[in-house]
């Protein structure tokens, strides 16, 4: 299964076939109804190859990947938690998957309940008013936020407020979702912790901040204790706190944005309500607002009537739309299913557990891996690579190592505040059995960085691949199929 | 403590505090300040087990009604071979991350290959990305795109035939990133391409977008429209059906400079709206301007093939403020469903599908225009989709196909409504819905 390297371009042959269609009794001719000169020329050069061929072909690539179900995935600020099973079942009910968008909402009273449940459930776990699920992913959360935040400006005349302040400590999403928002980017400086600067942050507010973004616990996975102070200094200066819902599992049954003072927030339910991360989405990034900022979210708003029905309406304030329909429903029965089966008796020990694992690995291995900040962290932390610096072993060389065990990586030089930033999160899903696998293999990769380093810096040397040129790609991509062949010429 | 989704026992739970050296897992957050600790208690249901949850989805579902439909509107009811669910259920795609760890990610980083191989195979471009959210947010990325290439132009022009929706979000993005967007107005349910060629005068326009089919289900013809546009020096980009792509002129055979449109057409459920999946292709020196994420092909340190994220140079993580988008992640399990869809109908395949649907909406067509009830809208060249008018109370008529568990043509307003056929439908189900919508 290993050695399998085709492509499935590479399986076709001409007249082979991997479907079978109803015969066709229009005694229509509907093309020819199209002038020639609006057709394609050539034709499209798909595959043509058998179902049987379909079904190998994805099963080995399947076999060539790594996921949550295949082992550890300890990726730092990523969340990946177990996808449950039952999750994926109910999501693919006929019942909502074959509903059109725009079907008379009187024939999907079903889908816009769960679509309002969930905004509820939303609204009630993060301490905040109403929630839109329209937006498609987090960054698509964080973008859809800064508009609540620059429309709330707007709508009262405050024109000035064109900047955002962002931690030097944040993900890239959040100066990249400011810039597509229109907005500047200000830059607050991190105290060693990581942790917002406040006397930095002080001089910076006047009448042309819209706002800040922050993590709550921050980037480092340490909780930001002066939060109440900065959310006064922000909401005194005129300005908005949007929660980047990124690091959101660890406060489940302990802390609310809301409650906090924040104004806006996006979460990731590819995080932190379990839908699985399928390889880079679909994944949901819902909005949440406190009470003034309710009609600025985008169109389509779900609401209940009197009566108890749902119905859809566009309001007249909203900043817009940033979606065709209602945002990635499928992905929202997902996290509405999560939410059900966990019941407001387990869903408050998710951050709790999320953080005692990430503790326990922190304690077990900082004997090995330089710790750069000490102290309780929440659901993840951050090592400095390997404590031994003469070893010449790197934070990459120890990542791809891990591989060899059988583990998926850390996240590694994120945050940029150290040169070999390894960052671990092992969420609440994961035994204590697991935690101390992976915690065997990290003391293990260290002894060999001492005792035999060429093992670490070749590494990996059991994977499918070995390591691969990406210099070469990115110099001369080749990014179709055709391109490939040329280039094996 | 123990639950199924959440392994610890008490006494796992002592052993790790006790490693690292607290009482409580409360002791865990005394970095919190007091004042927001969340001391209640949420107001959602208890735990309900898979019975109950079972029974609750059943129960949200029979308040659904599943319908036979005759709509589109940008959704579009399309069949998908049992298999692309049977393998997208496959646990080692849908439960792994973004490939940042090419050595372990083979399976993604290739199907992505492989996804844009096929796209740039239908819109005749070199270069396609890994996805984007739909086809709205696709196109509202071009128009950064385009402003981004071109040089201190500011102003993108929309046709007023694409959907309504894809400019609403249009809009939304230019409105708070300060791009002007004008809208060129249509002439009997096709761009003018007289009000074009003047908007590209005044010399300030990055790009335009054009649909091909557009809202109303039309072919446009966009004989000489690349010249015009190219000789204003802007960019041109076609909004398009990808499925429709394996028999109507392509963006590249257009002298388009970019493509884009939605996914959903290639067989993706309909799904209440989403997850479908956006796609850009671009020609080669749009590539660095190119939002999301690309994978492209190498080898490794044994000469073996392989494939990698590439170009990443241009993305939110590394370039933060400068980046070309904000966009990290997309739809990739959509693309891996386009990918195995495309896989199985293959070159001929997805000709059927077009020719099927054709077929159907010019029989239901036809069959309209015989009642003498509805008469064409327009007198345009269509593919699956289509507009007619009629004199009839059309809410009125909806309203009774519901009954009978069919979604009929959307109300466009002013008589107009707007039908859509796939290779889903029947004769039979087509001719019910006409008797069913002339009864009275």
């Amino acid at each position: 299964m290993k050695t399998y390297d085709k492509l499935i371009f590479e399986l076709s042959r001409p007249g082979r076939k991997g479907y079978e269609l109803p015969a066709d009794n229009y005694m229509t001719d509907g093309l020819s109804a199209i002038p020639s000169g609006l057709l394609r020329e050539t034709p499209a050069e798909l595959p043509e190859v058998s179902e049987l061929d379909v079904v190998r072909h994805y099963t080995n690539l399947s076999n060539k990947n790594f996921g949550v179900d295949t082992g550890f995935y300890p990726l730092g600020s990523c969340t990946m938690k177990y996808n449950p099973k039952i999750n994926e079942e109910v999501a693919a009910m006929s019942e909502f998957s074959s509903l059109h968008p725009l079907q008379d909402v009187k024939s999907a009273q079903g889908a816009l309940e769960l679509y309002w449940n969930l905004q509820n459930m939303l609204a009630n776990i993060s301490g905040l008013a109403e929630f839109t699920l329209n937006p498609y992913a987090g960054a698509h959360g964080e973008l859809t936020g800064l508009m609540v935040m620059r429309q709330y400006h707007l709508s009262r005349g405050d024109e000035k407020r064109t900047k955002v302040i962002v931690p030097n400590s944040a993900h890239g999403t959040n100066p990249a979702s400011a810039m597509v928002a229109g907005l500047e980017v200000v830059e607050v400086k991190s105290k060693p912790n990581g942790s917002i600067d406040v006397e930095d942050l002080r001089p910076l507010l006047d009448d042309s901040i819209a706002g800040i973004m922050m993590t709550n616990p921050n980037t480092l996975g340490m909780f930001e204790t002066e939060i109440l102070e900065i959310a006064k200094l922000v909401h005194e200066a005129g300005g908005l706190l949007y929660y980047d819902g990124a690091n959101l599992n660890p406060l489940l049954g302990m802390v609310r944005p809301g409650d906090m003072g924040f104004d806006i927030m996006h979460i990731n339910l590819h995080k932190t309500f379990s839908t699985p991360h399928g390889g880079g989405g679909p994944g949901s990034g819902p909005v949440g607002v406190a009470p003034h900022l309710v009609d600025f979210l985008p169109n389509p708003h779900v609401k209940k009537a009197a009566d108890g029905t749902f119905y859809v309406e566009n309001v007249d304030d909203s900043l817009g739309s940033v979606s065709t329909f209602f945002g990635n429903f499928g992905v929202m029965m997902k996290a509405y299913a999560y939410i059900l089966s966990l019941g407001k008796e387990n869903i408050k020990n998710v951050g709790p557990i999320a953080t005692l694992n990430a503790n326990y690995i922190k304690e077990s291995l900082k004997d090995d891996y330089l710790l750069p900040i000490s102290g309780v962290c929440k659901h993840e932390f951050v090592f400095d690579g390997l404590k031994d610096k003469s070893t010449g072993v790197t934070t990459l060389n120890v990542a791809k190592r891990l591989l060899d065990y059988g583990f998926h990586a850390p996240t590694i030089y994120f945050p940029l505040l150290f040169h070999e930033s390894m960052m671990i999160e092992p969420t609440e899903t994961e035994s204590k059995e697991t935690l101390d696998d992976f915690i065997a293999v990290m003391h293990k990769v260290a002894q060999e960085a001492r005792e035999t380093p060429e093992e670490v810096l070749n590494a990996p040397l059991t994977t499918i691949v070995r390591k691969l040129d990406e210099t070469t790609a990115a110099k001369n991509p080749i990014l179709n199929y055709k391109a490939l062949k040329d280039s094996e010429k | 403590m123990p639950n199924k989704y959440i392994p610890h026992t008490e006494e796992d739970i002592r052993e790790m505090l006790d490693r690292i050296g607290v009482q409580s897992l409360r002791d865990l957050y005394s970095d919190v300040p007091q004042e927001v600790v969340f001391e209640g208690e949420y107001s959602i249901p208890s735990a309900m087990s898979e019975i109950e949850l079972r029974r609750h989805f059943k129960e949200l579902g029979e308040k659904n009604k599943a319908l036979t439909v005759f709509a589109g509107g940008g959704a579009y009811d399309h069949y998908s071979p049992s298999t692309v669910a049977h393998l997208l259920a496959r646990s080692e795609f849908y439960t792994a991350y973004t490939p940042y760890q090419p050595e372990i990610s083979q399976g993604t980083l290739q199907y992505i290959f492989e996804y844009q191989s096929m796209i740039s195979e239908l819109t005749g471009m070199e270069a396609t990305n890994a996805s984007m959210y739909d086809g709205a947010t696709a196109a509202a990325e071009v128009m950064f795109m385009m402003v981004a290439s071109s040089k201190k132009k500011n102003r993108v022009l929309l046709s007023s035939t694409l959907s309504e929706r894809v400019i609403n979000v249009v809009r939304t993005y230019a409105k708070f990133h300060g791009v002007k967007v004008s809208l060129i107005v249509e002439k009997d349910g096709v761009t003018d391409l007289d009000m074009l060629a003047k908007e590209l005068e005044d010399d300030d326009v990055a790009g335009v977008i054009l649909p091909t089919p557009n809202k109303y289900g039309i072919v446009e013809d966009f004989t000489g429209v690349a010249d015009t546009i190219h000789s204003a020096k802007g960019y041109f980009a076609v909004f398009a059906d990808p499925s429709a792509l394996a028999v109507l002129r392509t963006p590249s055979e257009w002298g388009a400079d970019v493509a884009c449109g939605d996914g959903q057409t290639l067989g993706m459920p309909l799904a209440f709206g989403g997850p479908y999946l956006g796609f850009i292709s671009c020609n080669k020196g749009m590539l660095r301007k190119m939002p999301g994420r690309v994978v492209g092909a190498t080898k490794d340190a044994d000469g073996k093939r392989g494939f990698v994220l590439t170009l990443q140079a241009r993305e939110q993580h590394i370039r933060r403020e400068k980046a070309t988008s904000n966009i990290c992640s997309n739809q990739s399990l959509m693309a891996l469903y386009a990918t195995i869809y495309l896989s199985l109908l293959g070159k001929e395949g997805l000709k059927e599908v077009n020719v099927l649907s054709a077929d159907g909406a010019h029989y239901l067509f036809n069959r309209l225009i015989s009642t003498g009830k509805f008469q064409p809208a327009f007198e345009k060249p269509f593919l699956k989709e289509f507009v007619v008018k009629t004199d009839l109370d059309i809410d009125k008529i909806n309203a009774r196909l519901l009954e009978k568990g069919i979604m009929g043509g959307l109300s466009l307003g002013n008589g107009l409504v707007e039908f859509a056929v796939t290779e889903k439908r029947t004769k039979e189900e087509i001719d019910n819905l006409v008797e069913l919508m002339l009864e009275d």
